[in-house]
Order: C-alpha cells, then sequence, then structure tokens
C-alpha cells in the first residue's frame, strides 16, 4: 500500500545555543551524545528522517521534553531547522521565500494546537472563518465555508459564542473547525487532546477518526499517550532525547520494539489490541471447510468474536481480496492469552 | 529591632549590615568635631573647587538648541513650532466642543457660529460610555460625578481639564503602543528603552517642565507636551508586556494560517492583548489627570489651575472644592476605563434590524446630544449649567477648618510636636550628619553586597554626582524625608495588608479605601494638610504617607493570599497558634512581596515629596521647584536627576533582596 510521500524530511537537526550552525559543522555535522555535554547546546531534535505518506496518519510519539513539538514546528517551519532538507510535495520548504510560504500556509496546511489557541475576541463563527478572512475571502464566502466547518465538528447553535463560554472540548472542535475551513492537505494536529479530560479526550479521538475516513488529509499527529497512538496511526515514530528510535506500525512496534525504550512503552498494550490477522494466519489456503472470509488487516481483538461463532477456520484475505491464509479462533486466543502460537 | 523574619533576608551578613551601620552613625554623629579636629572642612562640604557645573552645561545646551540649532532645512525652533501647531489644533477643538464653542474671528470680533455640547449632553455620553462599558449602576455613578461638577459649579474648569485629557490620552496611548509594539519586535530596542523609561518615570515631573517650558513657553501646549511625556512610559512597558504575554500558540496558529506580518500584529496579537492593553489606558487616563494639574504650573487651565491658586492665596474652601471636582472626575474617568479593560464581548445584534434598533444606546445619546445641544442656542439653562441653581461649599468647608483648627489647635499640635521632636528631628540629624565621601563608600558597599560590583559601581557614581553637584546636604534631607515617610506608610500599610489578606470583610473595606486614595491626584493630597498643619516637613510627610500607602497595603494583601493553602495547613496541622502561622509562615513566605511593596512605597514616595516642595519642604523637590519659577533649565535637570538617582539606587537595591529572597524561597517571578 505504498501511496506518494507528501512530506519528506531528511537530516533535520534543530540545535539551541550560541552559533549552532558552526557547532554542527565543528562536528562534522552530527555531534554525538558526548559532544553535547558540557558545550552548553541542546539538541532538540537530532537527525530526524521522516517520510510522510498521502493519505496516512502518522503519529510523532514522545515524552515531554523528547523533541516532538519542535519537530512538528520544524515540518511547518514555524521554527527554522538548523540543518536538514524538508520537502512538500516536491518542493523544498526551507527554501522557498517568506511570500510562498504565506501562500503554501494558507492553502495546503492546517494545525491544531494542545491549548487551542483560539482568538479570545472573535466567535466561534468569525475563529472559524479566521483563515479565510486573512487570505481576504469576503464575509458572505467564509463565514457560509465556516458555517459548513462548523456543521462537520458538531457545533451548530453555538456559531455566536465566544471561546470561554465553550467547554475545553467544544473549543478544541473550534480549533479543528478553524484548521480546516481552508481545505489543507496536510494537516498538523500538535496534542490536540492533550489538555481534555479522559472521557472527553477518548469522544473526540472517535470523532477525529470519524473526520479523517472522510476527508482523508495527510495527518501529522503529535502525542505523548501511546494508547492513544497506537488507536490512531497508521505508522508511528517515538522520539527520546531529540532522536527518532523506531519509525514502524503499531503492530510492528509491539511485536518487534527496536530498543528497550520502546519496549517500556509498549509493554503494557495488549497485543490483541495491535496484531493483524494477516500476521497471525497460516499461511497459504488449502482447500477445505472454511467458516467464511475476514479481512487480514482486522485486528485480532476486533476479529475474534467473529472467528468464534464458528468452529471451522476462515479465509484470510489481503488488500485486493485475495485469500491469502487461513486462521482460526484458536490462534486469536493464543494472542489474547499472550501465549506462544502452538 | 527586627522581628525574626525580617532578618531571614540578610541570614549569615548581620555583621555587615551592623557594621556599616554603626559606622555611619559614628560618622553622623561626630562628623563635626571630626572636622573641627582635623581642621577638614571637606568632610562635611564637597570642596566647592571640585564641583562640576552640569547645571550650566545643561543651560547652555538648552539655550544654543532654542536659537541656533538647525538640521539644515529647518532650525530647532521651526519644529517645536511645529510639535505646537500639531498639538494645539484638535485641543482648541475638543475645548470649543466641550466649553468655548466655535466661533470665527479674533478677540472682539469673534462670532460663535456653534455652540459647545449641552452640559446635559455630556453627562448622557459619559453615562453611555459607561453603561457600554459595564452596566447601569456604573452609568449612574458617572452620571452622578459630572452631576456634581455641574451642581457645584465646577463645569467649565472641569471641561477644560476633560479637554487636556482626552488630547493627551490618545497621543500617550498611541505612542506607547507604537514604542511598545517595536521593543516587542526588536529586544535591543526594549534593552536601549528601558533604562530611559526608568529616568522618565523616576526624575520629578517638575524637572521637565523647565525644559519644554523652555522650548514651547508657557501655555496649554507645553502642558500638553509634559503631560503625554509623564503618562506615556507605563503605557510602553504595559503594551510590550502584554504583546509578550499573547500565548506563543497562538501566535503560531496566526502563522500557520498565513498570516501576514502587519495581519499578525492587528489582527492576532493586538486583539488578543487588548484586556492588558485596556489596563495600560487606564493607567495613561489615570497620570494624564495627575499630570494635567502639575502642568497647570506651566499654563494649562482648568480645576489645577484652580487648586493650584487657591494653595497660593491659602483659600481653604476654593481649594477643597476644586479638589474634590478633581477626585470626582477620576473616579468617573478611572471606574469607566477599568471598565472597558474587562469588558464582556457581547452578542452581535442582528444585522436585519435598522441601525437604531442595533445601536439604541448610541442612537438615543445622540439624539439627546443634538437636542439639548440646538436648544442651548435659545436658552441658556441647556446649555450652561444655569449659575443661580449652583451650590457653594467653599464657605462650608472653610468654616470646617476652621472649626477643626479651633477645637484640635491642641491635639493636632501636640501629635506635631511629638513626631517632630521624637522622629523626624533625630533622622534629620543622622542623614544630615554622614559625611559625603563616607555616604559614596556606605552607598557602594550596601549596593556591591546586595546586587555584585556593577550595581556598587553604578550606586558610588550616581552619588557622587549627586555630592559633585552641590547637593549633598539637600539630597539628604530627601533621603530622610523619604525614610521616615516610608516607616510610617510601612507601619500602618503592612499590618492593614496583612489583615486584608486573612480576612475577606476587611480585604472588601480597606481595599475599597485603598483604591480610592489610588484614585486622588497627588496634588490633592497637600490640600488638608496644609489646612491643618501649616507649611512645613511635618505637613509633606503626611502627604508622602498618604500618598505613598496603597502598595504597602496592596503587596501585603498579595503575600499574604498567595501562598500556598496547603503550606497554611500543614502549619495547622502542626499545632500552629494563629499568631505562630503569623509569624513563623506567612511573613516568612510573603517578604518578597513585602520588600517588592516597600519598593513600590518608596518609588511612590519620592514621587510626591517633589511635589510637596509646594508646601515648602528645603529638599531637591524645592532645588527644582525653585529652578521651575527661575526657568534654569540646567538646575532644575540637574536636581531633578538627583532625585532620580536617589529612586534608582533605592529600586535596585531592594529589587536585589527581593530576588534573592524569591530564589530562596524558590517563589514567584
Amino acid at each position: 500500500m505504498q501511496r506518494p510521500v507528501k512530506l519528506d524530511c531528511r537530516g533535520v537537526w534543530k540545535i539551541y545555543g550560541p552559533d549552532p550552525r558552526r557547532f554542527l559543522d565543528r562536528h562534522g555535522g552530527a555531534p554525538s551524545e558526548s559532544d553535547f555535554e558540557g558545550s552548553g547546546m541542546i539538541g532538540a531534535v537530532r537527525d530526524a528522517d521522516v517520510r510522510i505518506h498521502e493519505g496516512e496518519i502518522f503519529v510523532i510519539m514522545g515524552l515531554s521534553g523528547s523533541g516532538k513539538s519542535t519537530l512538528v514546528r520544524c515540518l511547518s517551519r514555524l521554527i527554522e531547522p538548523t540543518a536538514g532538507a524538508i520537502n512538500f510535495e516536491g518542493r523544498d520548504l526551507l527554501g522557498i521565500s517568506p511570500r510562498e510560504l504565506i501562500d503554501l500556509r494558507r492553502k495546503k496546511m492546517g494545525m491544531v494546537f494542545q491549548h487551542f489557541a483560539l482568538l479570545p475576541h472573535l466567535t466561534v463563527l468569525e475563529n472559524a472563518a479566521f483563515p479565510l478572512e486573512v487570505q481576504g475571502v469576503a464575509r458572505r464566502t467564509r463565514e457560509d465555508r465556516a458555517r459548513e466547518m462548523i456543521d462537520l465538528v458538531g457545533l451548530s447553535g453555538r456559531e455566536d459564542y465566544y471561546p470561554r463560554q465553550l467547554s475545553g472540548g467544544q473549543q478544541q472542535r473550534v480549533g479543528i473547525a478553524r484548521s480546516l475551513v481552508a481545505e489543507p492537505d496536510l494537516w498538523f494536529l500538535d496534542e490536540p487532546f492533550s489538555a481534555l479530560d479522559p472521557l472527553i479526550r477518548r469522544e473526540m479521538q472517535d470523532e477525529f477518526m470519524r473526520l479523517q475516513s472522510m476527508l482523508r488529509k495527510t495527518i501529522v499527529f503529535i502525542t505523548h499517550d501511546f494508547d492513544e497512538a497506537i488507536r490512531l496511526a497508521d505508522r508511528i515514530a517515538v522520539m527520546k532525547d531529540g532522536a527518532i528510535v523506531q519509525t514502524a506500525t503499531p503492530e510492528q512496534l509491539v511485536l518487534n520494539p527496536a530498543t528497550d525504550y520502546v519496549q517500556e512503552f509498549t509493554r503494557h498494550i495488549p497485543r490483541a489490541k495491535v496484531t493483524r490477522l494477516s500476521t497471525i494466519m497460516s499461511p497459504g489456503v488449502p482447500e477445505g471447510d472454511y467458516a467464511g472470509e475476514v479481512a487480514g488487516t482486522l485486528i485480532v481483538a476486533d476479529a475474534v468474536r467473529t472467528l468464534d461463532a464458528d468452529p471451522r477456520p476462515f479465509r484470510v484475505l489481503d488488500d485486493s481480496g485475495a485469500p491469502v491464509g487461513t486462521v482460526d479462533v484458536a490462534a486469536a486466543i493464543d494472542v489474547m492469552l499472550g501465549r506462544e502460537a502452538r | 529591632m527586627k522581628p525574626a523574619w525580617f532578618g531571614g533576608l540578610f541570614r549569615g551578613s548581620r555583621p555587615f549590615w551592623l557594621g556599616l551601620f554603626a559606622i555611619t552613625w559614628a560618622l553622623s554623629t561626630w562628623s563635626f568635631q571630626l572636622y573641627k579636629a582635623l581642621d577638614a572642612r571637606w568632610i562635611i562640604r564637597f570642596p566647592a573647587s571640585l564641583t562640576v557645573p552640569v547645571d550650566q552645561w545643561i543651560s547652555a545646551f538648552m539655550a544654543w538648541l532654542v536659537e541656533d540649532a538647525t538640521f539644515g532645512l529647518f532650525t530647532f525652533r521651526d519644529l517645536t513650532r511645529f510639535v505646537s501647531a500639531v498639538i494645539e489644533a484638535p485641543y482648541d477643538l475638543v475645548r470649543a466642543l466641550l466649553i468655548d464653542g466655535f466661533a470665527l474671528g479674533q478677540g472682539q470680533q469673534a462670532v460663535e457660529v456653534a455652540p459647545s455640547l449641552s452640559w446635559i449632553a455630556v453627562i448622557a455620553i459619559i453615562a453611555a460610555l459607561a453603561w457600554y462599558a459595564k452596566n447601569r449602576a456604573l452609568a449612574m455613578l458617572a452620571a452622578v460625578c459630572f452631576a456634581y461638577l455641574a451642581v457645584f459649579g465646577q463645569w467649565a474648569s472641569a471641561m477644560v481639564t476633560l479637554a487636556s485629557v482626552l488630547i493627551a490620552v490618545p497621543i500617550g496611548v498611541a505612542g506607547g503602543l507604537a514604542l511598545g509594539i517595536v521593543s516587542y519586535r526588536h529586544p535591543w530596542f526594549e534593552r536601549m528603552l528601558r533604562p530611559l523609561l526608568d529616568l522618565m518615570q523616576t526624575v520629578p515631573v517638575f524637572a521637565y517642565l523647565v525644559p519644554i517650558l523652555f522650548l514651547f513657553g508657557f501655555g496649554p501646549v507645553s502642558a500638553l507636551v509634559a503631560t503625554v511625556i509623564y503618562a506615556m512610559p507605563p503605557m510602553v512597558r504595559v503594551s510590550t508586556v502584554a504583546l509578550h504575554s499573547v500565548p506563543e500558540d497562538v501566535i503560531e496558529a496566526g502563522r500557520m494560517m498565513g498570516c501576514k506580518r502587519r495581519q499578525l500584529l492587528w489582527k492576532v496579537l493586538v486583539p488578543t492583548a487588548m484586556p492588558s492593553l485596556m489596563v495600560g489606558v487606564n493607567q495613561v487616563i489615570m497620570l494624564s489627570l495627575n499630570m494635567v494639574i502639575i502642568a497647570s504650573m506651566i499654563g494649562a487651565g482648568g480645576l489645577g489651575y484652580d487648586v493650584l491658586t487657591a494653595l497660593r492665596r491659602l483659600d481653604i474652601g476654593g481649594g477643597i472644592e476644586a479638589g474634590l471636582a478633581i477626585v470626582v472626575m477620576a473616579i468617573a474617568l478611572d471606574r469607566v476605563s477599568q471598565a472597558f479593560a474587562v469588558r464582556k464581548v457581547r452578542a452581535r445584534p442582528d444585522p436585519a434590524l435598522p441601525f437604531h434598533q442595533r445601536h439604541p444606546l448610541f442612537a438615543s445619546v445622540a439624539a439627546l446630544t443634538a437636542a439639548t445641544t440646538a436648544l442651548g442656542v435659545f436658552i441658556p439653562g441647556f446649555r450652561l449649567y444655569p449659575e443661580q441653581l449652583t451650590i457653594t461649599t467653599g464657605p462650608f468647608w472653610t468654616e470646617t477648618m476652621e472649626w477643626i483648627n479651633v477645637n484640635f489647635f491642641d491635639t493636632l499640635e501636640a501629635i506635631k510636636t511629638a513626631l517632630l521632636t521624637w522622629l523626624l528631628l533625630p533622622v534629620k540629624r543622622f542623614f544630615t550628619g554622614i559625611p559625603w565621601a563616607w555616604g559614596i563608600i556606605a552607598i557602594a558597599l550596601a549596593a556591591g553586597r546586595t546586587g555584585g560590583w556593577k550595581l556598587a559601581l553604578m550606586a558610588a557614581l550616581m552619588t557622587l554626582f549627586i555630592a559633585a553637584n552641590g547637593l549633598w546636604a539637600k539630597a539628604m534631607i530627601t533621603v530622610y524625608l523619604i525614610t521616615v515617610s516610608v516607616l510610617i506608610a510601612s507601619a500602618i500599610g503592612i499590618p492593614l495588608g496583612i489583615w486584608a489578606g486573612q480576612n475577606a470583610r476587611a480585604n472588601t473595606v480597606i481595599g475599597a479605601m485603598i483604591d480610592t486614595l489610588q484614585t486622588l491626584p497627588s496634588f490633592v493630597y497637600l490640600i488638608p494638610v496644609v489646612m491643618l498643619f501649616r507649611v512645613g516637613d511635618f505637613s509633606a510627610m503626611i502627604a508622602v504617607v498618604l500618598y505613598a500607602l496603597a502598595p504597602a497595603v496592596r503587596y501585603a494583601a498579595h503575600g499574604i493570599r498567595s501562598i500556598e493553602p496547603e503550606v497554611i495547613e500543614a502549619g495547622r496541622v502542626s499545632g500552629c497558634t494563629e499568631r505562630q502561622l503569623l509569624m513563623r509562615i506567612k511573613l516568612p513566605l510573603a517578604a518578597p512581596s513585602l520588600l517588592l511593596g516597600l519598593n513600590q512605597t518608596i518609588m511612590l514616595a519620592i514621587s510626591m515629596l517633589v511635589i510637596t516642595a509646594l508646601v515648602g519642604t528645603r529638599d531637591l523637590g524645592q532645588e527644582v521647584y525653585i529652578a521651575l519659577t527661575k526657568a534654569n533649565t540646567g538646575q532644575g535637570i540637574v536636581a531633578g536627576l538627583s532625585v532620580a538617582f536617589i529612586a534608582i539606587i533605592s529600586d535596585r537595591i531592594l529589587t536585589a533582596l527581593a530576588r534573592a529572597s524569591q530564589q530562596r524561597l524558590g517563589v514567584g517571578q
């Protein structure tokens, strides 16, 4: 399922301190951990490689101070990286003029912020219409468009409220509406649900998945919550101390953590919640008596009831719908109990 | 005796401070004997041959500036004339609108072509503004305040004062915001501007009245220029801070939406910072009002002029009447502008409705204004409040004061004598006895101990400047008056503040009291004090104490209130009595706040002390005031700078102390 690359970032560094460029050059463009020690320099992002494909949800996961927020700000050029190359739709994002950058942001990018970042003096409607106002779109057009967005995020009827009259979840819905009103291709979400209560967070995650199933944006999603990451992500990049430790699908992360650090995160994740049927199936489809067919992309925990309905094995289908293997409920139960497959 | 919690500030360095004090005291007490014994007159007096004639240099420079300076195409004088014209035109317009009426022609031949606004309309407009900003209650307050001006016969003067405020405030706000924006964008500009702002806020106002008088001549323009210079610095600071405190993600959101620089500023930064900016506007209004009165010395008419002349004539009734009018106007303007700062945005009216239904308040006030002003052309009672209906309270106040003076003369005199004998004179003797050379060393030692060698060097140079200009004796009188005033203000203010910090009901009462005190323009404090205690150091001290009380109370209350409740609960479960709770937990934790309050008290005391020169002190303030009456630029600026240096040294030392104690407690900024 290789889709075209939307945002391609290679060897990005962001170093804070006096004259970071020279510091980088002095250490051959790749200072090590020991080079940073005692130098007074801070490597907020270290040699990050990220390739984000069109229409995928790419989650950058890390604890606070891991550099994930700095990285996403480098990707949107809110912060100038110290070194590296960033390509957006084949254009050199770091090379374009401020004017082109403004234009690019107006047309192609949207961003949602952790603390909503709504303008307190504008109503919900005016907030949602603000990106279009900045572009000089006529009031009638932009407010019609904003109304559609407000409707999309389920806030109809509150157009004339001011942000402080809304709950946190509602405010973030306005933030989402605002970020989508200019129909961006690339959607940045910087810890959008971290400031919300757990129940509301769950609800907003569902809402987000619903929106994405309709809109099919290319998404860069920042979170410190690993559960959120595996729930939403197509692929996850785990960051630690400014560096990306591993980039993989949720399933690969859980099943094959690259380092002890990643394993720390994945240890408590039930494998059934990330393992896909295509991973546990027995390859090859011999002739026989089958209960039915299931998609290989299904997650074990979601599929186990279906499998349990019939003692016979099921045929597993790949993306194109061709049968590639078989699976039965016993295999699923093995995963759920954490037993090695027999 | 220092309480234990205060000693904590100087932990480990008590011998140093005790030693410094002991040496200073000894030198102060025996300086005269020392001079006689060694026959070294330089000990008590700065050698005349070494004094630097900075004042003459400044005066010569000013003369050159006004008479000879030229920028090629135009002279400096052309520039000042141009500025005058730019300020005078709108001022004349507003004055015509409020009180004078519009006329064509000059002097006797002037023909009125349009009337000024009806007094009823002015009251209606201010009430409508109050309503728009908050609610009906505030509208009532504003209307009553302005009606007071009409009923008590202060209308004409009040409108002249209001005209000055209406011109000075927009200039001050716009200029302050512009400088604030540049400071926000360019940190180097802020670094350059900061010492200048410090100086402008600490140089006594009288000091820059002199050069302004020199440049713009006697008249309302000079007054307005002085007012703007005085009122603008806080707006610059407030704007810079307000813009800096816009949350980073709001700015990022603006950038991600593709805002251009100007869009980001005017559509994102300024609107988001608006509530804080309105606090700055409120400050500009209050400072303008404060200054408009002082500026009446260089030609602003109005209420300030009335107070000033009444003070000079010792016309008790007239002074109190005009003073109260200023207070009333200050309260109205303060409350209304404060309400704008916290105004809640309301829903937009339905655009389908006709204009007068969407904006009923605006429409009805406009109609009322037009109707009453038009009626005023035919019926004078609509234009100006009918004179026969005014009430004058002048004689009443005169009689009251006389009654107090007759019946309580002995009591008042006893209080005055006791305080003079037991507090003022000993402190005065202590400070005026300090030999100048040791004074410089002692200041440098104290500054070095608290803030490092850079501060020590700066303090020493500043003190040397004062001594080298032959102002040592006068500066020590200033220091003595400030010390006494601040001691008394703290002794009253800190306990009040602690009480207000612990008791909600006390807080309401004390808070209201302090708010009112702070609304009063500094000038007003002089009136009753002079009436009761006549001229002299004691009157000056009372006025300074009253004026400087507010920050002592405010900061103490704030310090107590901002202690973590858990810490107090921890003390309570450890079995502390209320008294122990206060002495062992609350006061030590509030110490940084108390120090900052002390700092503010000193700053206000210094600014007020200069104004009390009017009631006959013998300090630096008097020096500035004399320079003003003689229009001696150099003398005024040098003495003014000396006052500013005293303020800056004390500010830096106390700020350093406060910072150290904050760090030790791990709290605060």
